[in-house]
C-alpha cells in the first residue's frame, strides 16, 4: 500500500523492536567504516545497547561510570584529538545532567560528539518520573550548532546512527527503551533533516516523531473510514526541521497536529508552532505531554493517560473538528 | 634551560604590565589570577611547551587547555609575546569583534584548544584529549592542563580526577593554580580543599607541590612530570594572586575586577592604581632600576 512503509503496518505480527536495538547495531556497522569512532558509557552498557559495540571494538569503547558530566567532557576532549564519540546513558542524566558541558565544550566549541539519550519519554515505563525524559527535545532543541533526531523505529534508528556518524557535527540522538512497532524498511528513505511525508491527506496533517508515528498511522487509518484525510509525516529530525515539507502540508491541510512523547514546550510542538506562526499562520495543536511529569506504568497505560496513543489521537481531533 | 632566569623574569613582567594595559583598556575582566600565573605561563610557552606559534594546526603539539578561562588576559598576552599574534591586538580584549573574548572561544582565535569559562570542565577535556592521543601509537603529545584552585569546589572536576587516575593519563599534567582566593573570599573559607595534595594522591596521581614563582622549581616540575609513568602528575603552584604590584597581592578583593574602576580601600586611588601597578611592574616592586623612572 505504501513504499515507505512495512508490509505488515496494520497486521497484529508486524515486528516489535526497541530503538535502541538499531542504534546497537548502526554504532558497530558505523565502527567498522570508521576507525576514528569511540563509544562512552555511564555505567550502562547492556541497557543503551552499546555493548555490541563495545564487545566488537573493546579498544574504542570506555566505560566512565556514574559520571555524565565528565563523560561528555572527556567526548569533547577526544574529538579535539581526531576522535569520533557517541556517549550514552539515560537522557534523563545525559542531557538531562550534564546540559552546561555540552553547550560549551561541545556546541560552542563545534565538536563532532554525538549524545545519545536513551530511555526518553513516558514509554520507559515502571521506573517511574524521574527515569522518563521529557525535557530532553527542549534542551537540545535550543542549541545552536546541535542536530537533533528522534527515530521512530529501530530500523530508522540504525540508520541515523550511521548518518550521524559521517557528519562531524554536535548531535543528539533520542532513542526509547521498550519494544514498538519497526513500521518502516531497509529501503525506506532517510536524510538528516528531510522529513518523510507517509501518507497523503487533505483534511489535517499529523506531524510527529519517535514510536508515535505509528499510532497517528493508525489513527489516520481510522479516520479514513469516516471519511477524513489525514497526511501524517514523519519529522525524524527536529534540528533542522525540514521546512518547506511541513509548510507545503501546512499549505495544503490547513489545520496542523503535533505528536511527540516529550513536553510540547520547547519539543517537536513548540518547534512547528515557532515554524508556522512566523511563515504561515496555522491551528497547530500540540499532542504530547502536557506541563506533567510522567510516573510508573506500561507503555500501553502510560501512552493512554497522556493521550498518545491512537484511540486517544482521534478523540483529540474530533474534539478540535466539532468545535471549530 | 633556553633562557636565563633573569630574562624569563624579564619575560613574565612584560606579560603582566601586558595584562595591566589589556585590563585597563577593557574595563573589566580579572586582575589577580593573571598577574599571579604569569611566571608559569612564561616557563610552559618559553621553555617547555613543544609548540609552533606560526602552525596552530600542528598534528604533534602539545596541548594546553586553560580551564579557569577567566584568567585569559595572561593566556593572550603570553600567546602573543611567544608569536601567535600582533602585540597590538592585545588591546582589542573584551571588545566588540575581537578574537580574544571575554573568555577563551576556539573558533575564533587559532592557537586556543578549547573554549572554556564555566569552571570544572577542563581537566575532563584535557583527560579526553590524553586518552585520545594514547590511544594513537604515533608519538604522544603532552597535553596540559591549567586549572584554578577554587574550581576543585566543582563535582565535575573530581569526576576528571578520578577518571584519568583509573585510566594512568601519564600524559597528562594539570597544574593548579593555588592562589587561595576566589570572588568571595579565601577558598578555604568558601570552602575548604585542604588536604589537597592528599586528595590528588588518593586519587592515584603524582603530586608536586612548588613555588609558583620560582623559574627552576616551575621547570624542574613540568619536566619531571613528564618522566612519570602509569599516573597523571598535578603540579600544585603555590601562587601570589596579584603578584608583582604590592598592593593587589594576597587580596581577593582584585580577583574579579581591572584596576581604575573602584576605590579599595588600603589600595591608590582608582584614578591612579594603573599608573601605580605598571611602576611596581617595572622595578620588579622597586628592586630595579626602570628606564621609565
Amino acid at each position: 500500500m505504501n513504499s515507505l512503509l512495512s508490509d505488515e503496518l496494520y497486521s497484529e505480527s508486524i515486528t516489535q523492536e526497541p530503538t535502541r536495538k538499531g542504534f546497537g547495531e548502526g554504532l558497530v556497522d558505523a565502527g567498522k567504516k570508521d576507525e576514528s569512532i569511540v563509544a562512552l558509557s555511564a555505567d550502562l552498557v547492556e541497557s543503551t545497547q552499546v555493548e555490541p559495540f563495545a564487545k566488537a571494538f573493546p579498544d574504542r569503547f570506555i566505560e566512565m561510570g556514574v559520571a555524565e558530566q565528565n563523560m561528555v567532557t572527556v567526548a569533547s576532549g577526544m574529538s579535539a584529538v581526531g576522535k569520533r564519540p557517541f556517549v550514552t546513558s539515560y537522557a534523563s542524566f545525559s542531557p538531562g545532567r550534564n546540559w552546561e558541558q555540552i553547550r560549551t565544550t561541545i556546541c560552542l566549541n563545534d565538536r563532532p560528539v554525538t549524545i545519545v539519550g536513551c530511555h526518553s519519554g513516558v514509554s520507559v515505563g515502571p521506573d517511574g518520573a524521574t527515569h522518563q525524559m521529557l525535557e530532553d527535545i527542549a534542551l537540545m532543541r535550543s542549541l545552536p550548532n546541535m542536530i537533533v533526531v528522534a527515530p521512530c523505529d529501530s530500523i530508522e534508528a540504525k540508520k541515523a546512527t550511521l548518518e550521524l556518524a559521517k557528519l562531524a557535527k554536535p548531535s543528539y540522538l533520542r532513542l526509547t527503551r521498550e519494544k514498538t512497532a519497526v513500521i518502516t524498511h531497509q529501503d525506506t528513505p532517510f536524510k538528516i533533516g528531510k522529513a518523510n511525508v507517509l501518507r497523503e491527506g487533505s483534511d489535517l496533517t499529523i506531524i510527529a516523531c519517535g514510536p508515535l508515528v505509528y499510532e497517528a498511522l493508525k489513527a489516520a487509518k481510522y479516520l479514513e473510514s469516516k471519511d477524513l484525510k489525514v497526511e501524517v509525516i514523519n519529522s525524524h529530525t527536529i534540528k533542522p526541521l525540514d521546512e518547506k515539507t511541513i509548510i507545503k502540508s501546512a499549505k495544503k491541510t490547513k489545520l496542523i497536529f503535533t505528536l511527540e512523547e516529550a513536553q510540547v514546550a520547547g519539543g517537536l510542538g513548540g518547534a512547528i508552532a515557532e515554524l508556522l506562526s512566523e511563515h504561515l499562520p496555522t491551528q497547530v495543536i500540540r499532542l504530547g505531554i502536557q506541563n506533567r511529569f510522567g510516573q510508573s506504568g506500561t507503555l500501553a497505560e502510560l501512552w493512554a493517560e497522556y493521550d498518545l496513543d491512537a484511540a486517544s489521537i482521534v478523540r483529540s481531533i474530533n474534539n478540535v473538528l466539532k468545535a471549530k | 634551560m633556553i633562557h636565563t632566569e633573569q630574562e624569563l623574569e624579564l619575560i613574565a613582567n612584560q606579560i603582566r604590565e601586558d595584562i595591566i594595559h589589556m585590563l585597563v583598556e577593557a574595563g573589566s575582566g580579572h586582575t589577580a589570577g593573571p598577574l599571579g600565573m604569569a611566571d608559569i605561563f612564561t616557563a610552559l610557552y618559553f621553555e617547555v611547551l613543544r609548540h609552533k606559534p606560526q602552525d596552530t594546526n600542528w598534528p604533534e603539539r602539545d596541548r594546553l587547555v586553560l580551564s579557569n578561562g577567566h584568567i585569559n588576559p595572561v593566556l593572550y598576552a603570553t600567546m602573543s609575546k611567544s608569536g601567535y599574534f600582533d602585540h597590538s591586538e592585545l588591546k582589542t580584549l573584551r571588545k566588540f569583534g575581537t578574537r580574544l573574548q571575554g573568555h577563551p572561544e576556539r573558533l575564533r582565535l587559532p592557537g586556543l584548544e578549547t573554549t572554556s569559562g564555566p569552571l570544572g570542565s577542563g581537566i575532563s577535556q584535557a583527560a579526553g584529549m590524553a586518552y585520545g592521543l594514547r590511544m594513537d601509537s604515533l608519538k604522544q603529545p603532552r597535553v596540559w592542563c591549567l586549572t584554578s584552585d577554587g574550581e576543585h569546589q566543582e563535582g565535575n572536576t573530581w569526576e576528571a580526577i578520578m577518571f584519568a587516575g583509573k585510566n594512568k593519563l601519564s600524559n597528562l599534567t594539570v597544574v593548579v593554580d593555588r592562589n587561595n582566593i576566589q570572588i568571595d573570599g579565601m577558598t578555604e573559607n568558601v570552602m575548604p580543599l585542604e588536604p589537597f595534595a592528599m586528595k590528588y594522591q588518593a586519587f592515584n596521581w603524582h603530586v608536586i607541590e612548588i613555588n609558583g614563582h620560582d623559574f627552576n622549581d616551575i621547570i624542574s616540575a613540568l619536566n619531571q612530570s613528564k618522566a612519570i609513568f602509569e599516573k597523571p602528575t598535578c603540579i600544585i603552584a603555590h601562587t601570589i594572586p596579584g603578584k608583582g604590584v604590592d598592593y593587589m597581592e594576597f587580596d581577593f578583593r582584585w580577583h574579579g575586577i581591572p584596576p581604575g574602576i573602584k576605590d579599595i580601600h588600603g589600595d591608590p586611588p582608582k584614578e591612579i592604581q594603573a599608573k601605580s601597578a605598571l611602576e611596581k611592574l617595572r622595578t620588579i616592586n622597586g628592586k630595579i632600576r626602570s628606564e621609565h623612572e
